[in-house]
């Protein structure tokens, strides 16, 4: 689907870089308890794709299958042309060239930050740039705390300095498993930002295992759905978002992810106008300036539908939509309606009885009322 | 306090015994404390439970059924019989064999402890840098499992000192070759010369006690061991 950021869409459509993986694997920790991954993935070989489900839904044992540490009974992987594993053959963890950072602060205690940065350096097979070592270390913001030992850094140093030990591997692809998981909502909003520049700073595709759909808003532009071991939706980041057919997956979540660009910004009134491909949208003015790109996200629970242009109303943002599709909601009262608004979607959530009384049906045209957005970055 | 001749020759063996001991075992015990702290085969069990026998077993049982395997007669007494070594009884390297055998547990449990406490996590999270298994082993197993190793060597090396009856049974008391210390004594108060057991008896003692105090000195500055860190 394309998006208003064409830059993306554009690198992924003729980019002949590609991670092709396939695997399967049954494990049965109790005769009753059995898990299998089966999965077939064709990801780009650029940009953040997010692996998103359910504890259990088989995420991280697909990110440990890529990286060598499960072993699949059958598993095919290649990474931007180079193979990792087929039929006959299947490198071992220490022969991929990757990055991998784990949930927890996996520094090695024995060694200082910058031991443990070393301790990378010392294996890689390039040389190391002249420049990579101060720019990751800058980047990460450890200048300062390199000397001191795992136990006297916080969590979110230390996952920084985690994070840093695996750019300085030079890998082909970095594979971070909810590597904000363990910290608190603090250290979280700490260490996002740093999360948030690693694309444009380093040119290395990025797998991303997490199960909050908040981090993927954030920080994705391309995205798994895993249930049960199996893959339930894959597509582009705002593709998927605005899939009604997922409830179950996103909840009270539902709603969807759109890309645009600051166009205006109203002093007055402290708003400014956000651009889409297929609209405007009039947002709380976060400070940002006129041709910043932003993401913002709109839950399904803040779209209203009218079925005429009122301004009787206090709602800023309407917008003329088509109803492409109806599906029924976790809750029995509630439906939710995708909405066709120029190439991007919106997903509004309806009682049952409103959709009876306004006649909605698939095809119509309405006024869709956004009551409320939220700006992920 | 003095020494004759004959208690140093004794004190000497000793402890060229008890190092070789150690040395023999550590490069032994490690791959098994190893494999059973990984393993989760069915074989676990049982191996296990084998390294552990002399915990158990009185040593004159270990000591009779090794006497009759180097032996002339024996398994491993043809063996080296036919590499033109002769046999083990009655030798100092059958008393490092035996000594290997009876001290093995000492040396197993603590690395094996140690590595188990380690988990698999520090290893992948290596396996991830790029190292391979020989790197993993010494950049990060050895350094983060020292406290353990030493408990190894320690205990080993204590334990080897230590021993009288397996010694008595495959080394008999030749002196210079076989003669130990723990012997020795045995040999002053059969003569009824107390002074001379006395001496080495409180030197054994001291020794023993410096041993202990050392290792749980050590053990105390260990107390928090690594992936304890979050």
């Amino acid at each position: 689907m394309a998006t208003t950021i064409h830059q993306n869409a554009v690198e992924q459509d003729t980019a002949p870089q590609k991670i092709q993986a396939r695997f399967i694997l049954k494990r049965s920790d109790t005769p009753r308890n059995t898990f299998e991954l089966d999965v077939n993935l064709t990801l780009p070989g650029g940009g953040v794709t997010a692996l998103f489900g359910a504890s259990g839904s088989g995420k991280t044992t697909l990110l440990r299958c890529i990286a060598g540490l499960e072993k699949p009974s059958q598993g095919f992987l290649s990474i931007n042309g180079q193979s990792w594993q087929s039929a006959t053959h299947c490198l071992p963890t220490h022969r991929r060239p990757l990055g991998y950072v784990f949930q927890e602060a996996s520094l090695f205690p024995h060694l200082t930050a910058k031991g443990n940065l070393a301790y990378a350096i010392k294996r890689t097979h390039a040389p190391l740039p002249a420049d990579l070592y101060d720019k990751v270390v800058s980047v990460m913001g450890i200048e300062t705390i390199l000397n001191q030992r795992p136990s006297q850094l916080s969590g979110g140093e230390r996952q920084r300095v985690a994070i840093a030990r695996a750019l300085l591997i030079q890998p082909g692809v970095l594979l971070m498993d909810e590597p904000l998981a363990a910290l608190d909502t603090a250290r979280k909003q700490e260490i996002l930002p740093y999360l948030e520049q690693l694309p444009a700073l380093f040119d290395i595709p990025i797998i991303y295992v997490s199960h909050s759909l908040d981090e993927v808003a954030r920080l994705a532009d391309h995205m798994v759905v895993l249930e049960q071991g199996k893959v339930a939706a894959q597509g582009s980041l705002t593709e998927v978002f605005s899939r009604i057919d997922l409830p179950s997956r996103f909840g009270d979540q539902t709603g969807v992810v759109l890309k645009g660009i600051v166009t205006e910004r109203d002093a007055h009134w402290h708003l400014s106008r956000l651009s889409f491909a297929s609209g405007d949208l009039w947002v709380s003015d976060s400070g940002d300036e006129v041709g910043q790109p932003l993401r913002i996200r709109i839950l399904a629970r803040d779209v209203s539908i009218a079925l005429s242009h009122h301004e009787d109303s206090s709602i800023t943002n309407r917008i003329l939509a088509e109803i492409t599709e109806i599906a029924p909601d976790l809750d029995e009262a509630m439906v939710l309606i995708r909405l066709k608004v120029g190439t991007d979607y919106l997903i509004a959530r309806l009682t049952k009885r409103s959709v009876a009384h306004l006649q909605l049906a698939i095809g119509q045209k309405v006024w869709a009322q956004v009551k409320s957005v939220a700006l992920v970055r | 306090m003095s020494f004759s001749e004959a208690d140093l020759a004794a004190l000497w063996l000793t402890l060229r015994l008890a190092s070789s001991v150690t040395f023999v075992l550590l490069l032994l015990g490690t791959p098994i404390a190893w494999w059973l702290a990984r393993t989760n085969s069915w074989w676990k069990g049982p191996v296990a439970s084998v390294v552990a026998l002399p915990l158990v077993l009185p040593p004159t049982v270990l000591g009779f059924y090794l006497l009759m395997l180097m032996g002339p007669q024996g398994v491993i007494g043809q063996f080296t019989q036919s590499l033109g070594l002769g046999t083990l009884p009655f030798t100092f390297w059958g008393l490092v064999v035996a000594s290997v055998l009876y001290s093995m547990p000492f040396v197993v449990q603590p690395i094996q402890n140690a590595i188990e406490a380690l988990g698999n996590r520090p290893l992948e999270v290596a396996a991830t840098l790029r190292a391979g298994p020989w790197d993993r082993f010494f950049s990060i197993v050895l350094p983060l499992a020292r406290p353990g190793f030493i408990t190894a060597a320690v205990l080993g090396f204590a334990h080897t000192v230590g021993e009288f009856g397996v010694v008595l049974m495959i080394g008999g008391n030749i002196p210079g070759e076989t003669r130990v210390v723990s012997v020795q004594i045995y040999d002053h108060v059969e003569a009824l010369d107390y002074g001379q057991a006395h001496t080495l008896s409180l030197l054994m003692i001291a020794f023993s006690f410096l041993v202990l105090l050392g290792l749980y000195g050590l053990q105390r500055k260990q107390a928090s061991p690594m992936g304890k860190e979050h």
